[in-house]
């Protein structure tokens, strides 16, 4: 084993959290510059695990049905319970690495502004990010739950203390419940999986490749569960567990929390928080619930797509008649999620590709329009949307990164929502033969009538994107309100400029992660097709 | 790679080049800005032309086309690919499309010249000739659909160009957000035909006689009493429908005239709107899987498209009548040109099609140039006429007809110029190119009139009449801005425009003469001999090559000539006396139309059947209410977060309910936990930080206690 790089990446902002945390209150510049630092450098730590996640490898594994884990650690942790420290990442998750570095690095620099204790600021959002990292590359369930709720504490600090003073304590306190009612279920599951597994297999242990094969080889399908014929484990515990984790990923009706939570929150949370914490919840949703249940995902996902139907329009209907320009954007991230659980929901190989490229795209999407509302916010110190005007006058740069990310949000080509939204509506269609069941009742060919459906979400976004950019940017400036407003920082404009760049390479050359996501979703797949 | 692929690889690329070029690094120089455009269009002209010189003189192009393609985007073990394909269709494409655009370029240089903007215009231009050029070779749907996305958004951005303009903005994101439906459908279809098919290349699904075959099957949506191929052309047929601005998505067109004038140009004749029609051409053998027109059996698609476009030609046409804004009357032209289009594909005539597309992308490109050139005159002689301390009439517009009038005489190339161009558009007979491509369409209508097929005599009756119009309206406005005397200060004072401006309307005139010549029918009396020598027109033998079978070309039709003869030459006659002889005197002069219909039939059709009113009340309206009273207050706001807050103010209940049992039981270890769900439910007030702790321990108790009931329960 080389160099244990994904300890790394957890650890540097755990570190750094902790060194600023200790330094005297003065040091305000010194603690900005190591968390830029961190930021730097797990980025380049993060680029470097991309770069050389073996795709071929993962090929090979994919043909025998394997998800292929690279870069592992693992170490013995409580083996008295069979808990061990193992990290890893494949397709999936590396991506994921990759966009939280990004939305790290980025997010430290637009609040170099922040002037209301700084330095703690730092801290915890460092001590977030080693939280989100942690999940992504956590191969042993108590890891990942372990980050899991380690992310949760500093959300909620941050927002408490730095967000907005109208709603944050509303807000913070709503998100926190939510997510940590939803983790709790899913943790009861997980524990009830972990008993059911080692029955089975006589290992006792939270390892998830062990957990993946103790599925394969049928642990959790045994009919009989709780003494009901036909109830198996994976039907049984599937909806608990896939909604559990999808309360993070918005899907409807636990959404709600989402939106006051993204508004509430200072910027970099924010972006942090819309544009990695809910893919936390949809890829935690996808590794423990349908990779390690598939025969309950086979049974529910099939009415879990209407769910994820309703984010999708009533996401963008919500987002469309916000005056708040921050609503917008949360709400249209509980529309943007929307897909991504659609995709899981397709249950084909090029569905659930493009749910994966979804959960980059629009992590960077949604970043970089926080960045830009902070960005307005900060100035203008308003974000209603009717009082705004002609900021393209004042900051062109902010007008023309939103125009680039509301392109990718209604899916423009040659942007990454393209390339990730045309393979989703490619696999829902393609979902054609998938059948609910629910009694006797028996619904088939209704997934393309869902793809309908969930294009006129596409329609819809494109109307309240364009609408903020009329409204915000164009449009008349009132200079007699808002006076010279000063332009964007040289920093801010880097970090602008990191999240489009990404947002274009990806929808030029999407080869660049889709044969990775592809791969890894293969396995999967196969699992899920399986018994069907 | 063979030089021909190379060669149709690089055409779309040099303005795209140009167009990040001018964004990033030349946007305050002018001069290099302009360079850098309309050197890339030259050079994609050349490209394209020498591809155009190459598949001309091709054998069999149509079973053997210049193709090459790359991967673009895994999926499975097949990838999704994207490239390029040069076939009959792609040829005569890359005729009209470099040449148009070539000029729409030059005229742009003078045109624009006074605009603050100029260097972003030419960004945009660029963008949009280099979607369109991509959309024209590209070998399957994804990359026409990437092209057709782009163009899209540069319309938007095009229209909305003078965005201050609250009018200019609201008609960009109009034209936008209509285009979009159809653009979602249209995504839908393809999805479907990937889904049923597994490719999306145009030659392995429409060159493939099994590939046919299997789409004929029945549906599996719809009860199946559609054919697969029947619900995906459908589907994309309504991509065409929002792109070309077919009835009932129609509404963006006339109100996309706010952007500059090339725009209007480039959307309307030469790309944008053309797009549209090029897609369903190209996808004809999948419209029509199971048709068979000539005996009266029509695919669904293609009774979709008889109908639509049928009527579209004379709805729009009658719009057009009452229009005073010189290029809102082109506008509705072109919309009811498309409708011609679209209903010939409907009753099968393929090639009729294809041809008209071409003539008019360049006579209409042509009068959209021309009325850019009168709008720049007369603004011109009102900058001049207030100089001269000349006041403009109330409710003056240099957009204005009746505020127009002897233009003739101050802009004669843009005189001359636009009556080729009107002439073309009205099939004025054998010199103009719209007479030949008109009257093939007119002439397959006929023919299955003559069969009795109900389809072909809708479409020959609606578009006879609107052929009629078309003359009509062309009349009354060449008559209006040409003719008489000067209405206004400001047509007094018109001068001619630049050179770079008028050599474009008069390379593109000659081309709105000549063109027709290639579809000329061998048995045309005299000319057919001389120009088409072989069994069928040049033009259509090689179009034909595109489909797998070789249309047959229909037999000489005199009584198709005289019908097209007699409704253009009367309809400039009745225009000409109307708006000519009796003339418009005054500008306050109520139109004379308006005295024969009748007040309020006119009105009607100044405010355009009051569609948009329509929309407004049926689509957004209800829409906003949706989203605001019922999806956001009321579910949303009102049941969601009620029931979320419901469990809150339980809880606080429950909580008050464990303080005295703990205060009695167990003592002050477990009085946090009330306090803090106490203060859980009152939402709004200020509560210290940190108490996040309690909640992670209640968090703690409820899983053990679940765990604990899941475990002895289970």
């Amino acid at each position: 084993m080389g160099f244990p790089v994904l300890s790394a990446i957890v650890l540097t902002p755990m570190a750094a959290a902790v060194i600023i945390l200790l330094m005297p209150d003065k040091y305000t510049r010194e603690a900005k510059v190591i968390a830029a630092a961190t930021g730097a450098a797990v980025l380049a730590m993060a680029l470097f695990v991309y770069f050389n996640y073996d795709v071929s490898a993962a090929e090979t594994a994919a043909a025998e049905g394997q998800s292929s884990f690279q870069f592992v650690e693992d170490v013995p942790w409580v083996e008295a319970l069979g808990i061990s420290y193992k990290l890893g990442v494949d397709g999936i998750s590396a991506p994921m690495v990759l966009l939280t570095a990004l939305a790290a690095f980025t997010g430290v620099l637009i609040s170099w502004g922040i002037e209301e204790r700084c330095r703690e600021f730092m801290a915890f959002f460092m001590l977030l990010v080693a939280g989100v990292f942690g999940v992504f590359v956590a191969l042993d369930l108590f890891v990942l739950f372990f980050f899991y709720e380690l992310a949760i504490f500093p959300m909620y600090i941050l927002i408490v203390t730095w967000g907005w003073k109208v709603t944050r304590v509303y807000a913070s306190m709503k998100l926190t419940l939510y997510i940590l009612v939803g983790s709790v279920i899913a943790m009861v599951g997980v524990i009830a999986m972990y008993f059911v597994a080692g029955e089975a297999t006589g290992i006792y242990s939270f390892d998830m490749e062990h957990m993946i094969a103790a599925s394969q080889s049928g642990a959790f399908d045994q009919v009989g569960y709780l003494g009901r014929e036909g109830l198996t484990f994976a039907r049984f515990w599937f909806p608990f567990i896939f909604l559990g984790f999808g309360v993070l990923a918005g899907v409807f009706p636990f959404h709600n929390w989402s939106p006051d939570g993204h508004v509430a929150a200072p910027t970099a949370v924010s972006m942090i928080h819309a544009g990695v914490l809910m893919k936390l919840g949809a890829y935690s949703a996808l590794r423990v619930g349908v990779q390690m249940l598939p025969e309950g995902a086979r049974v529910h996902l099939p009415w879990i797509v209407f769910l994820t139907l309703i984010n999708v329009v009533y996401g963008a209907f919500i987002a469309f008649r916000q005056r708040d320009f921050k609503y917008v954007i949360g709400f249209s991230s509980v529309s943007h999620m929307g897909l991504v659980s659609m995709g899981w929901a397709t249950m084909n190989e090029i569905g659930m590709m493009g749910a994966g490229l979804q959960m980059f795209s629009h992590g960077a999407m949604t970043a970089l329009f926080f960045a830009c509302v902070g960005m307005v916010y900060d100035r203008a110190h308003t974000r209603d949307i009717p009082s705004l005007g002609g900021m393209v006058q004042r900051m062109p740069w902010v007008a023309v990164a939103f125009i680039i990310g509301g392109l990718v949000s209604m899916g423009m080509p040659g942007l990454s929502g393209f390339v990730a939204e045309l393979p989703i509506f490619l696999g829902v269609w393609n979902a054609a033969g998938v059948t609910l069941t629910v009694g006797s009742f028996t619904l088939s060919n209704y997934y393309p009538v869902i793809a309908v459906i969930g294009a006129l979400g596409i329609i819809i976004t494109a109307s309240y994107v364009l609408r903020v950019v009329q409204q915000v940017f164009f449009g008349e400036y009132n200079a007699e309100k808002y006076g010279e407003l000063p332009d964007i920082t040289v920093l801010d404009k880097i970090a602008l400029v990191l999240l489009v760049g990404s947002l274009i390479i990806l929808g030029v050359y999407p080869e660049i992660m889709a044969p990775m996501v592809q791969t890894s979703m293969l396995p999967i797949v196969q699992v899920l097709a399986g018994g069907a | 790679m063979t030089t021909q692929e190379l060669l149709t690889w690089l055409i779309p690329i040099p303005p795209l080049v140009a167009f990040f070029l001018i964004v990033l690094f030349t946007a305050r120089s002018r001069a290099l800005s302009t360079l850098l455009a309309v050197g890339s269009m030259v050079i994609s002209a050349v490209l394209g032309f020498s591809v155009f010189f190459i598949g001309i003189s091709t054998e069999h192009l149509g079973a053997h086309p210049i193709e090459s393609a790359i991967d673009w985007l895994s999926v499975g073990a097949e990838a999704i690919k994207i490239g390029v394909v040069v076939d009959p269709l792609t040829v005569i494409m890359l005729f009209m499309v470099p040449l148009t655009a070539t000029s729409i370029f030059v005229y742009s240089i003078g045109y624009m010249a006074a605009d603050p903007r100029y260097s972003r215009f030419f960004a945009f231009i660029s963008l949009f000739a280099g979607a369109m050029l991509t959309l024209v070779v590209a070998d399957n749907l994804l990359l026409l659909f990437i092209g057709w996305e782009i163009m899209g958004l540069c319309s938007y951005l095009l229209i909305g160009f003078w965005f201050e303009k609250r009018s200019a903005y609201r008609a960009a994101v109009k034209a936008f957000l209509t285009t979009r439906v159809g653009d979602v459908l249209m995504l839908l279809g393809i999805a479907y035909l990937y889904s049923a098919t597994g490719t999306l290349n145009f030659h392995e699904v429409l060159r493939n006689p099994e590939m046919l075959e299997s789409l004929a099957a029945p549906s599996i949506y719809l009860g199946g009493g559609i054919s697969t191929a029947g619900l995906i052309g459908l589907l994309l047929f309504a991509g065409t429908v929002g792109k070309s601005a077919q009835f009932p998505l129609h509404v963006w067109l006339p109100d996309a005239m706010e952007g500059p004038t090339p725009v209007s140009a480039m959307i309307h004749a030469a790309t944008m709107v053309s797009a549209g029609v090029y897609m369903v051409i190209r996808m004809y053998p999948l419209l029509s899987i199971g048709a068979e027109p000539h005996e009266g059996i029509f695919s669904p698609p293609m009774l979709a498209m008889g109908l639509i476009g049928a009527f579209t030609a004379l709805f729009s046409a009658t719009i057009a009548v009452a229009q005073n804004d010189i290029k809102r009357v082109l506008a509705y032209s072109t919309i009811s040109q498309l409708g011609y289009m679209v209903a010939a594909l409907g009753i099968g005539a393929y090639i009729a099609a294809a041809f008209h597309l071409i003539t008019h992308a360049i006579f209409k490109a042509l009068l959209f140039m021309g009325s850019g050139s009168v709008i720049h005159g007369m603004e011109h002689g009102e900058h001049h006429a207030h100089h001269e301390g000349h006041h403009m009439p109330e409710g003056f517009n240099p957009q204005d007809m009746r505020f127009m009038g002897g233009l003739r005489k101050k802009q004669p190339i843009t005189f001359w110029t636009f009556l080729i161009g009107g002439m073309a558009l009205s099939g004025f007979p054998v010199v103009t190119a719209g007479f030949w491509s008109k009257d093939e369409i007119i002439a397959d209508a006929l023919q299955q009139t003559q069969m009795g097929h109900g389809l072909g005599v809708f479409v020959f009756v609606m578009l006879v009449a609107a052929a009629f119009l078309t003359a009509f309206y062309t009349m009354r406005q060449i008559g209006m801005t040409f003719f008489g005397k000067p209405r206004s200060a400001a047509a007094e004072h018109a001068t001619e425009s630049v050179w770079t401006m008028t050599a474009p309307l008069v390379v593109l005139a000659f081309f709105a003469l000549v063109t027709g010549f290639v579809g000329v029918h061998p048995d045309f009396p005299i000319l057919g001999a001389i120009l088409s020598p072989g069994e069928s027109s040049p033009f259509h033998e090689f179009v034909g090559g595109t489909l797998l079978e070789h249309p047959e070309a229909l037999p000489f039709n005199p009584t198709a000539v005289a019908t097209s003869v007699v409704v253009a030459l009367g309809g400039l006659a009745l225009g000409w006396w109307v708006y000519v002889v009796r003339g418009y005197k005054e500008a306050t002069q109520p139109d004379p139309v308006q005295g024969v219909l009748g007040g309020w039939l006119y009105s009607i059709l100044v405010n355009k059947y009051y569609f948009d009113e329509l929309y407004e009340a049926i689509f957004i309206k209800p829409a906003e209410w949706f989203a605001e009273k019922v999806a956001y207050l009321f579910i949303d706001r009102g049941i969601i977060d009620g029931i979320l807050h419901g469990i809150g103010r339980i809880a606080i209940w429950i909580g008050y309910l464990f303080r005295s049992f703990n205060t009695e039981v167990v003592d002050g270890v477990g009085d946090g936990i009330p306090m803090g769900i106490g203060e859980f439910g009152a939402w709004f007030r200020e509560i210290q930080t940190g108490k996040i702790q309690q909640y992670l321990l209640m968090a703690l108790v409820s899983i053990i206690v679940i765990g604990a009931i899941f475990w002895f329960g289970g």
